[in-house]
């Protein structure tokens, strides 16, 4: 594989001519690993360990139409403290929300003791990221303002899939710009419209290239979504960045991960790809809404022994 | 914890009942051998005995070849094509009831790990009845030829390291074609091949159709040898293949051979690299290298060569080396102590003649034979461990500079039994699989079997087919 240069990025010629270079990836080889790791078998102490990790994993997300303040404060409540029954539990990775959330969700999580709760905010006209640079940078500078630690944006996949990968590479650049020292930017593929492992992987690069902190799989409104081949090629390329450059990016997969064993497998994923390394909240975050609830009643299966009835787990 | 470790995660054994000693499966009973004579068998992941073992006497071969004779003549050749499927149907439901059970015994008389025994050797066991039930009734529309009959007693010996599914492999075919069974297992994994005479008990076979006789490389000789034996099938090492070829020419005994390999695993530059490693590592690690398809010449095009092995050790370092019952193992224990040293041997030539040997790091278990994955790199044509078969996780990496090269590297071996090829170019699959002398070769996967695809090989790899329709026809005569 060849080495990252400063010339690499000059040119929209040469960042084609590079993401050409890379390895293809083989669907068939690459969905029988996967299916492979799907097997090991996380018991006991390994459970126990891989439940709070990815609890503090969690970016606890709410992106819908009808979110209010009241279940905004409900939801960062939940993040800070997400079983009042057992102070031992961790706080989640961050909270997601809409853009005109983030003020009232980074005031609410400061007034209980949140202050380590970063808030992401979902940005670029998500989820279709259909509108002009001038919305999508008036978005970021939005949310950024509201007090947003960290930005979720969406590609242009149309550009992507057109192949104007220097397009897709400058608006990266540009919101990483906008972010500076005051956010982390995780960058959504949609992989579920990218299709293609080949086309995962080239999105992973051209992000990594363009200076995500995080690389995301979805946004949650289309389906597929973080499938575990996508999060395989995803955490081979922040892997094989690594090695070429010294910098450590982030995977998030999103969308779909609703129970514990899928989370478990998530980490299993990992931990045999990237490496223990990314084992860490500033390297993995699970985006979900259902997860954290079952991450939660296995953990008090895992204490008490017996599975509890959904009564003893909070809504959020 | 403050990292994450898998726990253990140990298969219960209490699914298995073995017994402190089993007899000979002679006409449908479990018969003790004449003059008592009995050896042990182990579990090689902690030398400790699993049962007491009857070896079959030359008497006692006589008694089962007897017995299938019988069977043949008054039974079996008077049973309906639709029966026979019927019986291989029940065998293949069974198998797959009692699918823990086998795999759990497997993996404790074998070594290898429970994931194996549990995803691979059982459910292709079962499938491999299935499929041969089908035929039973359709032989006239498997082109065969007018007529195909079958050839009466056949004498079957398979290897250790998969026991069961090499039994399938053998049984599923000659009785489906008609034929009765002497089969013998290997010396050190017999359990199997008795737990599976119990389950011809349980579906009714009738006596005699097949019986189960063990012993050692002697009673394999005998069987061999046996005037009443019209076809032999042999799976093993080239060596022993050697012998029963000459031991039966001139005979009017039908002979198929499954035997050694040196696969050439060939990856080109233009690769899907990380699902290659991959295929790497399933190709060599898989059954601790104990396959006799393994591609165990790792031919690398020189310019991804640096890249590729960084990249095969770093996963490497990840496979889970210990106890086999665990469900978490990758590579499990070592056969027999006789085949450790083997391995240690050929490795220690690899070392002696320049090459150069990397492990990862791994604690290996105190008890027990065990070898750490290996890989040589800098390997030559000229040097043994790139000739001979180590039948062990020894894998030997030869680099090459045009596909021409390649070609000319993967066929300069006496044996012809896999390989693989990796490339993003279908055109270059073509190209390659046209020109490589093997009797299996994948593209862009390795290790992969199916009963409805013919396995066998060129030269010193053997004679014959078995699986599909080619390997059907091993079990007929055909009136020319």
């Amino acid at each position: 594989m060849q080495k990252i240069s400063e010339e690499l990025v000059q040119s929209e010629a040469s960042l084609k001519q590079f993401l050409r270079t890379l390895p293809p990836v083989d669907q068939v080889g690459a969905e029988s690993r996967t299916a492979y790791l799907a097997t090991r078998s996380i018991k006991n102490s390994s459970k126990n360990f891989a439940i709070d990790l990815a609890i503090r994993m969690v970016d606890l997300t709410t992106l819908e139409g009808s979110d209010t303040p009241g279940k905004i404060r409900a939801l960062c409540n939940k993040a800070v403290r997400p079983d009042p029954t057992d102070s031992t539990v961790p706080h989640v990775g961050a909270v997601c929300v809409y853009n005109d959330m983030v003020s009232i969700a980074r005031a609410h999580l400061d007034s209980i003791g949140g202050h380590d709760v970063p808030v992401a905010a979902v940005s670029t006209a998500f989820p279709s990221g259909r509108a002009s640079q001038e919305v999508k940078i008036r978005d970021t500078q939005d949310a950024l303002d509201a007090g947003a630690s960290e930005i979720d944006m969406v590609i242009d996949r149309g550009a992507f899939l057109s192949g104007r990968y220097g397009e897709v590479f400058e608006e990266i650049k540009l919101i990483k710009e906008l972010c500076g020292e005051k956010a982390h930017l995780k960058v959504i593929f949609e992989t579920g419209e990218l299709v293609t492992y080949d086309n995962v992987r080239k999105a992973s690069y051209l992000a990594m290239l363009a200076g995500a902190d995080f690389i995301k799989t979805s946004t949650g409104k289309v389906a597929p979504a973080a499938t575990a081949p996508v999060v395989l090629v995803m955490l081979e390329a922040v892997r094989d960045f690594y090695s070429m450059t010294g910098r450590r990016i982030g995977v998030k997969p999103a969308g779909g991960i609703r129970t514990t064993k899928d989370a478990i497998k998530q980490l299993v994923l990992v931990n045999e790809t990237a490496g223990e390394e990314w084992l860490t909240p500033s390297l993995f975050r699970i985006g979900a809404s259902a997860l954290l609830n079952d991450l939660l009643m296995q953990r008090m299966k895992m204490r008490d022994g017996h599975y509890s009835s959904s009564n003893y787990v909070t809504l959020d | 914890m403050t990292k994450f470790e898998y726990a253990p995660a140990p298969e219960s054994t209490t699914i298995v009942d073995i017994k402190s000693e089993y007899g000979l499966f002679i006409n449908g009973k479990f018969v003790a051998a004449k003059g008592g004579k009995t050896f042990l068998t182990i579990n090689p992941a902690t030398e400790k005995t699993l049962a007491k073992i009857s070896y079959a006497s030359n008497s006692d071969v006589d008694k089962a070849v007897a017995a299938a004779t019988d069977a043949f003549k008054k039974v079996w050749s008077k049973t309906s094509p639709s029966e026979r499927g019927k019986y291989l149907y029940r065998i293949a439901r069974i198998l797959q009831e009692r699918a823990r059970e086998f795999a759990v015994l497997e993996s404790m008389d074998n070594g290898k790990p429970i994931k194996e025994t549990r995803d691979v050797d059982i459910p292709l066991a079962a499938a491999h009845f299935f499929y041969h039930a089908g035929w039973a009734d359709k032989l006239d529309h498997a082109g065969l030829g007018l007529n195909a009959k079958p050839h009466g007693v056949v004498g079957q010996i398979i290897p250790w390291n998969f026991p069961l599914l090499m039994l399938s492999w053998k049984i599923a075919p000659a009785l489906a074609t008609g034929n009765t069974v002497v089969l013998k297992p290997a010396e050190t994994t017999p359990l199997t091949a008795l737990l599976f005479a119990e389950v011809c008990q349980q579906a009714g076979l009738p006596e005699g159709v097949v019986n189960i006789i063990t012993g050692d490389g002697a009673t394999g000789a005998y069987l061999v040898n046996h005037p009443g034996i019209a076809k032999i099938a042999f799976t093993g090492s080239t060596e022993v293949g050697k012998g029963i070829a000459r031991a039966i020419s001139g005979t009017s005994k039908a002979l198929t051979l499954e035997l050694g390999g040196k696969g050439a695993n060939i990856v080109y530059d233009d690769a899907a690299i990380d699902e290659a490693v991959e295929g790497i590592v399933s190709g060599i690690f898989f059954n601790q290298g104990h396959v006799c398809c393994a591609g165990s010449r790792l031919l690398l095009q020189e310019n991804v060569a640096e890249e590729v092995t960084e990249k095969l050790k770093k996963r490497m370092a990840l496979i889970r080396v210990g106890d086999p019952l665990d469900k978490n193992t990758d590579l499990g224990a070592i056969n027999s102590k006789a085949q450790l040293e083997k391995i240690q041997e050929l490795s220690a030539a690899g070392d002696a003649e320049g090459a150069q040997r990397w492990s990862p790091e791994c604690v290996l278990p105190g008890t027990g034979f065990w070898f750490k994955p290996t890989i040589f790199s800098g390997v030559t044509q000229a040097h043994r461990i790139a000739q001979e078969e180590i039948f062990g996780p020894v894998l030997s990496i030869i680099t090459f500079r045009t596909p021409q090269e390649a070609i000319e590297k993967a066929n300069n071996t006496p044996f012809g039994l896999s390989a693989g090829i990796w490339t993003d170019k279908g055109s270059k699959i073509l190209w390659s699989a046209q020109r490589l002398k093997a009797g299996v070769i994948w593209a862009n996967t390795f290790n992969k079997f199916d009963p409805a695809s013919p396995f066998g090989g060129y030269k010193e790899s053997g004679w014959g087919r078995e699986g599909g329709r080619h390997g059907l026809s091993a079990y007929v005569k055909v009136a020319k």
